[in-house]
């Protein structure tokens, strides 16, 4: 056990140089875009996990926070006449706006349950997709320009990679804390049985609604990063529905309910649908070919590609042995009847 | 003033019934299968551009034509839920069910965009802009029947749900899948063939909207916040409630819009929020439907 955990800090730190070596190593800015916007996805996908990968709520209205963090600080650039390097002060500025939005989303969403929550976040999402079209201080459809950068192409996308891999990082001490944490234990209880959790003295709303402000702030963040990265947002670009759908896919696509499944999601499928975008031998079929793709990993690996991996690792070493099942993936089997699709999951939760 | 407000409410109430048809297949689909079929926009996109195409290629009506788009459809919705959906198992099924349409739509959305390219067209047979002359007010035929034959599709749906033996199993198998399954119910069949109706009464649904609207590979995502929006507040699994949530809906969409042009989207919403704060199980359906 104790060599395993040696193990495991020891390839995190790999990890981690590697990271922190990437754009030194590969310094052309079209292939340090991909980490750029990869490390941006994965912090998304990590605030994603901290609400609904612990609580089982299926958030489709992220890009609400996404949106609010990248309009907070191109209103607040402009408004402010800030110039250059200053505009990451408003970094902060982007966070707490995510925050205090996630309050009064929290308090309606966070009342219903399963479904109808999947539903009510993405409704709220399109009346801050169109608040953002109708205001009059969001620069209509047109959306909102960043002030200007003097820095070379080179360094531009070198600095931001670390600002970005920075976010990543502290959401991923975050998540971590949270996951091991006593409040952790309550969302996690919170997911498999909300009613006996409340039975048991959990405060429901008042951990749901934590959770979901510290979500709505990192990913806020992370909308502020990718603004200034990018220069611009627009309502259909910073609200953005397919942001919400493609984050919930990077992380069913990793493995649900783990930081290392939902970060390792955004790695692979960002840069993969960026790639498809830039082969012009696919040019109109890049959407196709992705869907296939997310279609096989969802059908054949259902858990997603890391449960699944280790899943095959185990295998492989025990053969021959008597197999001993984790006790974490016996719920998650396939159950004795495999013949008919389980119907009846729906009325458990 | 009040000469508008009457031509509104007759616009919202006849569009709402062409909403009601497609928001139908996706309220059956949930209810039996408890499956969220993202891709049930793209579809509704996908029968409108058959329509287009049998219209434009092979000049046949597009009412008439709905004897082939219809059919054609439903094997469609088998074939999904034969290679896809009903291969889901585990814990999670409805969470995947929900990325597996979504996958399927980017599929069908990508296919689209490939056969008919980004710009937007319309059906328009030649009575596309006759109008028919009612109590003072003009309204267009094309939404007159469209609205007539989603209310006898509804209707049809209505019958084969509670009217026949195969309705009595749908029904039996929303209320418990696993006793359904012990009283010789053949779950699979009749999952498949739901979702096949499901999805086939999206060929008549899309016929008439793409007669009333502009579309192209795109517009399926706005569809589909509006019909998820429309079988929640119904009652999921409620087809009288999907055709009530979606005249109210549109209805007041279409009052709105006399006023306030920009925010009547956004009002449909918050609509949507307030009444699902007071009634969580949406405006029809009964608290037991399924388990909140």
């Amino acid at each position: 056990m104790k060599a395993q955990t040696l193990a495991k800090s020891g390839g995190l730190v790999v990890l981690l140089v590697f990271a922190v070596l990437f754009p030194q190593v590969f310094s052309n800015p079209s292939v340090t875009n991909y980490g750029v916007l990869a490390l941006v996805f994965a912090t998304a996908a990590v605030g994603w996990h901290i609400f609904s990968g612990n609580t089982g709520y299926i958030a489709l209205g992220q890009a609400v926070f996404f949106g609010s963090g990248a309009y907070a600080m191109g209103i607040a650039a402009r408004d402010w006449h800030m110039q250059a390097t200053a505009v990451f002060e408003l970094l902060p500025l982007s966070a707490v706006t995510g925050a205090l939005i996630a309050i009064p989303f929290g308090l309606i969403a966070l009342r219903v349950r399963r479904h109808t929550f999947i539903v009510v976040t993405i409704a709220i999402f399109f009346i801050f997709q169109l608040m953002a079209f109708n205001f009059w201080f969001t620069g209509g459809s047109s959306g909102l320009g960043s002030p200007f950068l003097s820095w070379a192409p080179v360094p531009y996308n070198r600095n931001f990679y670390y600002i970005a891999l920075a976010c990543a990082v502290g959401a991923i001490v975050i998540a971590w804390l949270v996951g091991r944490s006593r409040f952790g234990l309550q969302l996690r209880a919170i997911r498999d049985d909300e009613d006996r959790a409340r039975g048991l003295g959990v405060k429901a709303m008042q951990v749901k609604m934590a959770a979901y402000m510290i979500s709505g702030t990192i990913t806020a963040l992370i909308g502020g990063v990718w603004f200034y990265y990018l220069n611009q947002v627009q309502p259909q670009t910073g609200f953005n529905p397919l942001f919400d759908l493609t984050l919930v896919l990077m992380i069913f696509f990793g493995g649900y309910g783990s930081i290392a499944g939902s970060v390792l999601g955004a790695l692979i499928i960002e840069p993969l649908s960026l790639w498809l975008n830039t082969i012009p031998a696919l040019n109109g079929f890049n959407e196709i070919v992705l869907g296939a793709i997310l279609l096989l990993v969802l059908l054949f690996m259902p858990r997603g590609i890391l449960p699944t991996g280790a899943e095959f690792i185990t295998k492989i070493r025990t053969r021959g042995r008597p197999a001993v099942v984790p006790a974490t993936t016996i719920g998650a089997a396939p159950s004795a009847t495999p013949s008919a699709p389980s119907v009846s999951s729906g009325g458990a939760r | 003033m009040a000469r508008e407000l009457t031509q509104a409410i007759v616009n919202g109430i006849l569009i709402g019934g062409v909403y009601a048809l497609m928001a139908v297949g996706l309220t059956l689909i949930f209810g039996v299968l408890d499956i969220i079929n993202i891709a049930q926009g793209v579809l509704v996109i996908l029968g409108a551009y058959l329509s287009y195409s049998l219209f434009n290629k092979a000049h046949i009506d597009p009412y008439i034509g709905l004897l082939i788009t219809i059919p054609a459809m439903f094997i469609i919705g088998v074939a999904i839920h034969w290679a896809f959906i009903s291969r889901l198992r585990g814990s999670e099924r409805t969470s995947m069910t929900l990325l597996v349409t979504y996958a399927v739509g980017l599929i069908i959305e990508g296919i689209l965009y490939k056969v008919y390219g980004a710009n937007n067209v319309q059906i328009s047979p030649s009575y596309i802009d006759s109008s028919a002359h009612v109590l003072g007010f003009y309204i267009g035929w094309v939404y007159i029947w469209g609205f007539v034959i989603a209310v006898a599709l509804v209707g049809a749906v209505y019958v084969l749900l509670y009217r026949t033996r195969f309705g009595r199993s749908v029904r039996a198998i929303m209320q418990n899948g696993d006793a359904a399954r012990l009283v010789g119910i053949n779950v699979n069949k009749v999952a498949a063939i739901t979702f096949g109706v499901g999805v086939a009464v999206t060929a008549a649904g899309g016929m008439v909207f793409g007669e009333t609207n502009a579309f192209n590979a795109n517009s399926g995502y706005d569809l589909i916040s509006r019909l998820l929006s429309i079988i929640i507040l119904g009652g999921m699994g409620s087809v009288g409630g999907a055709l009530g949530a979606a005249v109210f809906m549109l209805t007041l969409e279409s009052v709105v819009t006399i006023w306030q042009p920009t925010w009547a989207i956004a009002v449909y919403y918050a609509a949507l929020v307030i009444i699902l704060l007071w009634r969580p199980a949406g405006l029809f359906g009964q608290k037991a439907v399924r388990a909140q």
